[in-house]
């Protein structure tokens, strides 16, 4: 086990170490970052001051190891936009996307295991047409769309619900359900699948024929093993919800860490693009590590491969 | 003639209908499959005669009939789906944005499919080093966030049609690269595979003639999904302003478009994305179905 906790440790650190040289190089991608930074109206001479003032005169990879070493100390530079240290910039705004993050994927995790689990244990019935369905429609709803309608509808129409801010918890429901609503199909569909392959293993029809009453059966039995892969999957769905709420944010005005990446990057504010990036790809690296060891801790044929 | 067919049934009696014919029969006997094959290939029958399908040039405008709403809100048929804050006829952007999506969805896919199946099947083929290094190589794509890379490399370079299928199709390699791998795992290990190789085969001809028709049927459904998930991206981006640029008729763009209209004329929201809803619905269900045909032992 603690082999592959630590085999599993160093591979995430090696990707992590990857994604963030691939996050700093996205800076040389434009060419010239001095030149995109002073604008198309500076003179030659504002190029060159801002090229030694930044450092952008230096070798690459001698700016990407200082970067990189100021980052690992919790400094990603400052905004080119707000002039103040990228890191309490994000760290402002981080809690609101934790939160909306938090009530996404509980929101999914309520929603979809129970329609999964009666899904499986009445295949074809009505509720499993149901559930089916709001998995094909959820994989093809646009988020963007599915969340302007619940707008429209809840905020203006009906009025129960404000359409953008985060003053109350009123103002994260609507959010709440389109991100939720995004990682709804993925969980459902492994649920009902786990179920119905657990539903027919010789240690369920063991416990029947022993005579424990079917809701024992359901949930000690079958929903215990079931959810083992679940789990792991809501872990990976945290990681990637996040790095997808910058399309939530942005239509509820939430001012959040996604809010902050839109913003930054319509104002060419690359020192926080960078930090940005680099941030969420930590996020989906330690919850998918979360995942692997809680999997291999659950189940212990996993620790193998 | 009479001793033919007797013939024939008789033989049918004997062997069965053919694959071709068990084929066409869960091909026909599959709802979603057809529902989703038939809507794909009228919207791409759409998407290809946009010029004539098209009543107005979708770029025309006229300050004169600035939104006036749809046939069914009341409007009148000169504009059957009514026109935008820009006069322009919403009906023809709507049917060229059809060739937007699907072009950004094909290309895309095409180009991802490509990258991801060389390394899947390099990945599962030889295994070993190639394998770790490929399995590295996706764990480092699935852990950058698609929608913030794409969002920031398309900012940087500038939003065009080119720059959007480029980066999409540099970002969506991963499930490609994921699924060939476990299934060329799985052909390997079979007889014919060893037969090739026993006789002599090349390594390329073992991978083109012996590996690849037979995880064909799993590449096509990752095709499908990849196409509606390029879609959906393009369509997200544009909506955030920082995918295809206007006035270029591209549905998530008329949809943030029509946003600020959203209060007072919901449909100039509701149509785009409706559409866009059903063509992503379309390709999903063709995905889902054409896994179901070509592979019914794993239905589920």
């Amino acid at each position: 086990m603690l082999q592959f906790i630590l085999k599993r440790l160093g591979l995430a650190i090696l990707v992590a170490f990857t994604v963030s040289f691939i996050s700093f190089s996205l800076l040389f991608l434009s060419g010239d970052p001095a030149a995109a930074l002073a604008g198309e109206t500076a003179s030659g001479e504002d190029v060159e001051a801002l090229r030694r003032l930044y450092g952008f005169d230096r070798p690459m990879l001698v700016q990407y190891g200082d970067w990189l070493f100021s980052a690992l100390q919790g400094d990603f530079g400052e905004s080119y936009y707000f002039r103040l240290p990228v890191a309490s910039l994000i760290a402002d705004r981080l809690s609101v996307t934790m939160i909306l993050g938090v009530c996404g994927i509980t929101f999914a995790l309520l929603t979809a295991v129970p329609l999964g689990v009666v899904a499986a244990i009445r295949p074809n019935s009505i509720i499993d047409r149901i559930a089916l369905f709001i998995s094909v429609a959820g994989q093809a709803m646009p988020s963007f769309w599915f969340g302007l309608i619940l707008i429209v509808v809840f905020a203006i129409q009906l009025g129960w619900l404000p359409p953008s801010g985060t003053a109350t918890w009123r103002h994260f429901i609507l959010p709440t359900i389109v991100l939720g609503y995004y990682a709804m199909p993925a969980i459902m569909r492994l649920t009902r699948a786990g179920m119905l392959d657990v539903l027919s293993s010789d240690y369920i029809r063991t416990a029947r024929a022993k005579g424990a009453n079917e809701t024992r059966v359901m949930f000690r039995h079958a929903l215990r093993n079931a959810i083992i892969p679940v789990v792991s999957l809501a872990a990976v769905q945290m990681g990637f919800m996040l790095g997808g709420s910058i399309v939530v944010e942005s239509i509820f005005a939430l001012h959040g860490a996604g809010y902050l990446a839109w913003e930054s990057i319509a104002r060419n504010d690359l020192p926080t693009v960078q930090a940005l990036i680099l941030i969420f790809s930590m996020f989906y690296i330690v919850f998918t590590f979360l995942a692997d060891v809680l999997n291999a801790w659950l189940d212990p044929r996993m620790r193998t491969s | 003639m009479a001793t033919t067919s007797t013939h024939d049934s008789l033989l049918d009696e004997i062997s069965g209908p053919t694959p071709a014919q068990m084929l066409r029969k869960r091909i026909f006997g599959h709802q979603g499959f057809l529902i989703g094959a038939i809507v794909l290939i009228l919207l791409t029958i759409v998407a290809i005669l946009a010029p004539w399908l098209a009543p107005h040039d979708p770029y025309a405008q006229s300050l004169m009939s600035r939104m006036e709403p749809p046939v069914f809100l009341g409007g009148d048929w000169e504009h059957p789906l009514g026109t935008d804050h820009l006069g322009r006829d919403y009906l023809s952007r709507l049917i060229y944005g059809a060739r937007i999506s699907l072009l950004i969805g094909a290309v895309a896919a095409l180009i991802s499919g490509v990258i991801g199946t060389a390394m899947g099947v390099a990945a599962g083929y030889f295994g070993g080093k190639v394998d770790a290094v490929v399995t590295f190589l996706i764990n480092v794509r699935l852990a950058m966030p698609v929608v913030l890379v794409a969002l920031a490399v398309v900012a940087i370079l500038g939003g065009s049609l080119q720059v959007v299928i480029g980066v999409l199709g540099l970002l969506l390699w991963d499930r490609f690269a994921v699924v060939m791998r476990a299934s060329t795992m799985q052909v390997r290990r079979r007889e014919y595979v060893a037969a090739a190789q026993v006789i002599g085969a090349s390594t390329p001809r073992i991978l083109l003639s012996e590996i690849m028709p037979n995880i064909a049927n799993n590449l096509i459904v990752v095709v499908t999904l990849e196409m509606a998930h390029a879609i959906l991206l393009e369509a997200a981006l544009s909506f955030l302003g920082l995918g295809v640029q206007p006035p270029t008729p591209s549905w998530g763009l008329m949809v943030s478009e029509g946003k600020n209209m959203m209060l007072f004329e919901p449909w100039l929201v509701l149509i785009p994305g409706a559409v866009l809803f059903v063509l992503v619905l379309a390709i999903n269900l063709m995905g889902d179905g054409l896994r179901d045909v070509t592979a019914p032992e794993n239905r589920s």
